[in-house]
């Protein structure tokens, strides 16, 4: 079975922010407008974090793209009271909406803070009605989602490679931030298959995932910043 | 006969309010029925509009209706625990104060048990719970435990009050068929008197680990998670001795209540408040041992995550409530109830409430904090409940406090038979019991053993 994982090259990283747009359109994620942002109310499957170093005139900023980080052992998926939340046989760990019973535990679970609630019907502008995305189920209110790795992807990959009569091979099944980015920051592959780049890029000494220490091995790596 | 009849006269300032209602009655209800009808067409609203009608939102996701949860199911513990330990301990000042404290039980239960469903996303899903629960979950413990309890302390209720309701049915009093049917045909035999004591005495002791149970579990629900200022090994011992600790207090306020209410100042009299704020004073001690252990911990590892909650508590936003916290649950009930002066019923009632507030702020305080304050750099905001929620908190306690009237209003709230066998039996049978304690005087047989192995 692959271990599906990312890698993020943070040297790479502009912080452009094309990775969030291209997931919010992949994953029919609803728009929630300025009042209810305000609130605290934003879906972000994909969000990045910003954070500044040192004093003006000396300041810096960082960006890190936060996806769900899909750990081997996800704090998450053990609250959950119905199964709603699980991991599966290639890693993922995905959320199934109509089992939900909206009760949070997951979400608040989370170390990484990675998971959203439906606090609305979800709602879209109306032009943008008509370009969702078939693949992906809309939510309804009420439940939990979060980053899929989007595997509704490999679904349609696997069964691509079936027609064509082959293995499934690296870059069949890549996840819309990762194909979005416009600096290649980002990699995406088979954690456990050598020949995939990811598998060579977590080797690497600048390869370090978030909060080790909790023990929750994450699947995606990211690859630090060099002065 | 005659001796029911003399008694029920003796105990007839316990019947009275059951057989007359005064106009006060029907306000209060219509006050309350005004209140919960608010609250339920609040929950309808949020049925159909969702949870975006609440205050919560990301990171703050768990609010009010987890907060009162933790907190109603933390007074239930006032009744059925106290009780059982206090007729375990043959405590026979108990005597008029048990019934009280099981009917909060029951109550209280019914309305906590119900928060987690408020909370939910999708309520019209919760079957989910029995069909395709997983037992792994703290969430599943909880639904186990809170119903186990809640069907032992209703029938722990029930039992004792079987005599009482055959008093009521051979007064006639109505609704007869009520009555009729609840007394369960006693006749006071024997027998039946026999087979009451053992089911009660079975009860007591198989009541007292589920309760304890019901606020482990419930503290389960936080440390089994990682978070910081939630995963903390004393939380399973430091939620139950929080929760006794606000049950007590609701029950010194039901008593003063009650005894203004129907006058009941021949049953309850100072002398069982007193006893009652000596454990309240006790509990608040521990209480303070508790949160000073857990939060020293927490500051001296000083690890960065669970430093960030602890000063949100300490000096942070919530640095108000937190402190607050610490007046209401060890400064004023310490204040008043160390002071034989203070230590009456009006210290009692303002020490008793100042707990249940400060109880209700802990919640709030071990809640939300820990919430508002991820691991990684998210913008975080201020949770201020909406009024949807504050609209449902007014309406768990109306329900509490019409489900109590309507209770008082059927039964009496002080247990008759217990009274009447405190009077006729007790007597004799403590002070044998005294006597029981006391160094047995010499028998002659033994001074005669002892006399003849000196020679």
């Amino acid at each position: 079975m692959p271990k599906w994982g990312m890698v993020i090259d943070l040297n790479k990283c502009t912080g452009c922010g094309e990775c969030v747009t291209a997931c919010k359109v992949e994953l029919n994620v609803p728009v929630v407008g300025p009042e209810e942002s305000a609130k605290g109310r934003t879906i972000l499957c994909m969000d990045i974090l910003s954070t500044y170093e040192g004093e003006f005139p000396e300041v810096k900023m960082r960006h890190m793209p936060r996806p769900c980080f899909h750990c081997e052992h996800p704090p998450c998926t053990k609250v959950c009271p119905v199964r709603a939340t699980y991991k599966n046989d290639e890693g993922i760990v995905a959320q199934i909406y109509p089992q939900c019973i909206g009760c949070r535990y997951c979400q608040v679970a989370c170390p990484y803070t990675v998971k959203h609630f439906n606090w609305t019907k979800p709602e879209w502008p109306e032009e943008r009605c008509e370009a969702l995305n078939p693949d992906v189920s809309v939510r309804p209110e009420g439940v939990v989602e979060k980053c899929t790795f989007c595997v509704h992807r490999l679904q349609k990959a696997k069964e691509q490679a079936a027609v064509d009569g082959r293995d499934l091979r690296e870059g069949d099944y890549v996840p819309a931030c990762v194909e979005s980015c416009p600096t290649k920051a980002m990699y995406f592959g088979d954690l456990d298959n050598p020949k995939h780049k990811v598998s060579q890029l977590k080797k690497s000494h600048r390869a370090f995932r978030l909060m080790e220490d909790l023990g929750t091995e994450p699947k995606v790596y990211y690859l630090s910043e060099v002065e | 006969m005659s001796e029911l009849r003399h008694n029920t006269f003796e105990d007839e300032d316990l019947i009275r309010p059951i057989e007359q209602t005064g106009p006060g009655f029907y306000l209060m209800v219509a006050i309350l029925l005004g209140v919960i009808v608010f609250a339920g067409y609040t929950y309808i609203r949020q049925v159909f509009l969702g949870l975006g009608v609440t205050g919560l939102a990301q990171p703050v996701s768990w609010g009010f209706y987890i907060i009162n949860f933790v907190f109603f199911i933390g007074i239930s513990h006032a009744g059925t625990l106290i009780s059982a330990i206090l007729r375990l301990s043959k405590a026979e000042w108990r005597r008029p104060i048990t019934r009280m404290a099981e009917v909060i039980t029951a109550i209280v239960l019914a309305i906590g048990g119900l928060h987690p469903i408020l909370d939910l996303g999708r309520p019209d899903r919760m079957l989910h719970l029995f069909t395709e629960g997983r037992l792994q979950s703290p969430l599943l413990w909880d639904v186990t435990s809170i119903t186990a309890y809640f069907a032992a302390s209703t029938v722990y209720l029930y039992l004792p009050m079987i005599p009482d309701i055959a008093i009521l049915r051979d007064r006639g009093t109505r609704p007869r068929w009520l009555y009729e049917f609840l007394a369960w045909g006693w006749r006071g035999t024997e027998h039946q008197k026999k087979v009451l004591e053992r089911a009660i005495n079975i009860l007591m002791v198989m009541v007292i680990p589920i309760a304890i149970s019901v606020h482990t579990v419930i503290s389960f629900i936080f440390s089994m998670t990682i978070q910081p200022g939630w995963h903390s090994t004393i939380f399973g011992p430091y939620f139950v001795v929080g929760a006794i600790f606000s049950g007590i207090a609701a029950l010194l306020i039901v008593m003063i209540a009650f005894r203004k209410a129907f006058d009941l100042g021949k049953y309850l009299k100072l002398i069982h408040f007193q006893y009652l704020s000596t454990l309240l004073l006790i509990m608040s001690f521990l209480w303070f041992y508790f949160t000073f252990a857990e939060y020293l911990t927490g500051f001296y590892g000083h690890e960065p995550n669970e430093m960030r909650v602890f000063l949100y508590k300490f000096t942070g936003d919530y640095a108000p409530w937190f402190w607050t916290m610490g007046i209401c649950n060890f400064l004023i009930p310490v204040v008043i109830l160390v002071n034989p002066k203070t230590k009456k019923i009006p210290g009692i009632l303002i020490a008793s409430i100042s707990v249940v507030i400060g109880m209700w702020l802990e919640r709030l305080i071990i809640v939300v904090p820990s919430l508002a304050n991820p691991r990684l750099p998210y913008p975080t905001g201020i949770y201020i409940p909406s009024l949807t929620e504050w609209s449902l908190f007014a309406g768990g306690v109306a329900v509490f406090i019409l489900a109590y009237m309507l209770f008082a209003k059927l039964f009496p709230i002080i247990s008759i038979w217990e009274i009447q066998e405190g009077r006729e039996e007790s007597v004799h049978a403590v002070a044998e019991r005294l006597k029981s304690y006391l160094p047995d005087p010499p028998s002659e047989q033994l001074l005669t053993e002892k006399l003849g192995s000196k020679r």
